[in-house]
């Protein structure tokens, strides 16, 4: 049986991925800062799918602790899965910088802090998946989503640029673009039913491209041409948009 | 998130502002908010019970915490449906020791309703086989209830409606079975004489429980079908059969596609489904196996199916009287023919003893019928309670949508020390729903 690490595993989308290869049979490696708060998901999945589970402590802000937390799994992951991410209060997050550098610093640097320590594993083992949960909010920077876009933008290429580098290893990236979603996160916002999707959408999802070994996926497929107008309207009319 | 909600009945639909949780920290932080709320699960029960202004949605707290297969016992939050739970212990040889017509309500209103099912008369209520559970009070505090530790909490969180705390885990014993079928005997009664009689005639049935044509007048008056099952034996189940005889049943839902317009429901059409339903049994007396879901859950099968009510929804409307109050139920079932209001499903079934503080069931005959809501209905539902009350019976709490607060009074004796417990640990009715403000059950009132 294969072994899946999520990190970030406490959200919504996490604990509904970790159930969907749970689900297909896939051992489970839960990661997040408070594991502790896993254990209810942890005897969940063992006694519903009758698979292992596991819970480790990782916190993306920690770079230094990444390799060793990499290095104390046991087995090793076929497939990692990054999820973890923040989303503060744009506006709040303009006027302090902590907030400012605390998205950008888990969102992307983190993720590439310890992404990169696994792909090392995967490229030197020549096999296996990483998979990045990223947003649309990255494929064009708007004033609305300033922060955690073009932290999302970032991790986007940096997604691209790994697959394109581990491609000839035999390692899969995949890169997956969430519209909105259903979450602890938006409960207090009015989304749009038609664009939205539940955790379980997006998890299904995960789980039908990464058997495909597709590139980039966004969940519903309209939001591939939603955000494919959305780029490609001209910067000189963009900027005075509000979006 | 601000959305209308309304429970299964569509009846009353109110404003919420809805929240979840999926960590028991995250819930400390939801409870410890100035504004009261209510715990609500799946929705499932009739009227305005799980509504509130704010409510704390339960359904992402649905993990399964221990489950041990050599005992039967079964640990897990509260917000986990019945159907999720079937799915892990029927595969394993073991089955719910109470179950209620749906498999889409949480173990959590499992609880605050004290559900029964067919087997109450053998088994009782749910509360019978909960080891204990853990309760967030209204102070933010958990406490652990059991028989042995804050029993005064345990007795009244079973019907308590969730106004004791919030229920988040609980532990209860399952039941042993050899197969996931049912060895069910369906026989038809011409009246409801003949009915009672059959009841009386089946009672050693672990499952029994009838359907009831409460439109037929004359002779026939009560006509219905009396269904009784047990828990198919490997023996008695059919060759093919014997190679998985725990297996699951396959999923085959079809979902009621729109809110029917609320006309469509007259005598005419009442009375036509009445007599296919009465009339698909040629026999006087079918003996079969079938699975458990068709036995349990026949409505389950169609998803929605409230829509049948139309957008102005439902009402249904459960009373229990004692077992020599068999003229109540006559004079009661004579008043809903006469009215013509139609109640699509009639269905009696008889209760075993039962002491508790809150709960609905008490030894006697309960019937449950549905009223779409129309104009006079409330009224007519009123003169129905004068005839409970008349015949010392009582409402179910979890069904109800507009009984007044004498009514309860007039049903549950241990009413009083049910309203000191929940003053000791809800004092300032931080826990409150539209149902517990209307019935005078919480602080303020």
């Amino acid at each position: 049986m294969e072994t899946v690490l999520i990190l970030g595993a406490t959200s919504d989308i996490g604990i509904a991925i970790a159930k969907k290869f749970a689900a297909e049979k896939y051992n489970i490696q839960l990661a997040a800062r408070k594991p502790a708060q896993l254990e209810a998901v942890q005897s969940d999945l063992k006694i519903r799918y009758n698979v292992e589970c596991t819970l480790h402590a990782f916190d993306a802000l920690q770079y230094h602790t990444h390799s060793l937390f990499f290095d104390s799994l046991i087995p090793k992951p076929d497939v990692t899965i990054s999820i973890f991410g923040i989303m503060d209060e744009e506006d709040e997050a303009f006027e302090s910088w902590n907030l400012t550098q605390r998205m950008i610093d888990t969102n992307y640097t983190g993720a590439v802090s310890v992404l990169n320590i696994a792909a090392k594993f995967y490229i030197k083992r020549k096999s296996g998946t990483i998979i990045g949960i990223s947003s649309v909010a990255g494929d064009r920077g708007r004033a609305s989503k300033m922060i955690y876009g073009s932290s999302k933008a970032a991790f986007n290429a940096y997604l691209s640029a790994l697959r394109n580098k581990c491609y000839d290893d035999n390692v899969h990236v995949m890169t997956v673009k969430p519209g909105f979603v259903y979450t602890r996160m938006t409960e207090n916002m009015t989304l749009p039913k038609l664009l939205t999707s539940t955790p379980d959408e997006v998890a299904g999802a995960v789980f039908n491209s990464f058997e495909k070994k597709r590139n980039v996926i966004y969940i519903k497929w309209f939001w591939r041409y939603i955000m494919l107008i959305i780029k490609n309207i001209p910067e000189f009319q963009f900027k005075k948009m509000k979006l | 998130m601000k959305k209308n909600i309304g429970n299964w009945g569509n009846y009353p639909v109110i404003e919420s502002n809805e929240e979840s949780f999926v960590f028991n920290e995250q819930l400390d932080v939801l409870i410890k908010e100035e504004q009261p709320f209510i715990p609500r699960g799946n929705g499932r029960c009739y009227g305005d019970a799980s509504l509130a202004e704010r409510t704390i949605s339960m359904l992402k707290y649905d993990k399964i915490l221990s489950f041990d297969t050599q005992q039967g016992v079964f640990e897990c939050q509260s917000g986990i449906t019945l159907d999720q739970v079937l799915t892990v212990i029927v595969p394993a040889g073991w089955f719910l020791p109470v179950t209620p017509g749906t498999k889409f309500i949480t173990i959590g209103g499992a609880l605050g309703s004290d559900v029964h099912g067919k087997n109450h008369h053998i088994d009782g209520s749910i509360s019978n086989h909960v080891i204990d559970f853990d309760l967030v009070l209204a102070s933010g505090d958990t406490v652990t209830c059991s028989p042995g530790s804050y029993p005064d909490l345990f007795e009244a969180t079973f019907g308590g409606m969730g106004l004791t705390g919030v229920i988040t885990r609980v532990k209860f014993k399952l039941k042993k079975i050899e197969t996931s079928l049912i060895r069910q005997k369906q026989i038809k009664a011409a009246n409801l004489q003949e009915l009672i009689g059959l009841f009386d005639q089946y009672k050693d049935y672990t499952y029994s429980v009838a359907w009831i044509d409460c439109l037929k007048k004359g002779k026939h008056f009560g006509r219905s079908i009396l269904m009784l099952g047990e828990h198919a034996t490997l023996a008695e189940i059919p060759e093919n059969d014997r190679k998985d005889p725990l297996k699951l049943p396959k999923n085959k839902q079809i979902v009621f596609p729109f809110n029917l317009p609320s006309w469509f429901l007259n005598s005419f059409t009442v009375k036509a489904f009445n007599l296919l339903f009465y009339t698909k049994n040629f026999k006087k007396e079918i003996n079969n196996v079938v699975s458990y879901e068709p036995f349990f859950y026949p409505l389950d099968a169609v998803l929605h199916w409230n829509r049948m009510y139309g957008k102005s929804g439902f009402v249904q409307y459960q009373f229990v009287l004692p077992l020599n109050a068999r003229d109540g139920l006559i004079e009661i079932l004579h008043r809903i023919s006469d009215e013509g209001l139609g109640s699509f499903l009639a269905v009696l079934k008889v209760f075993g003893k039962q002491d508790s503080m809150i709960s609905f069931p008490k030894e006697g005959y309960t019937l449950a019928l549905d009223f779409p809501v129309r104009e006079g209905l409330l009224n007519f539902l009123d003169e129905l309670d004068k005839l409970v009350l008349k015949y010392h019976g009582r409402l179910y709490m979890s069904k109800d949508a507009r009984m007044k607060p004498g009514m309860l009074v007039a049903g549950y004796p241990d009413l009083e020390k049910f309203k000191q417990i929940i003053k000791k640990y809800n004092p300032e009715g931080k826990i409150r729903s539209v149902q517990s403000d209307r019935l005078l059950l919480t602080a303020g009132n």
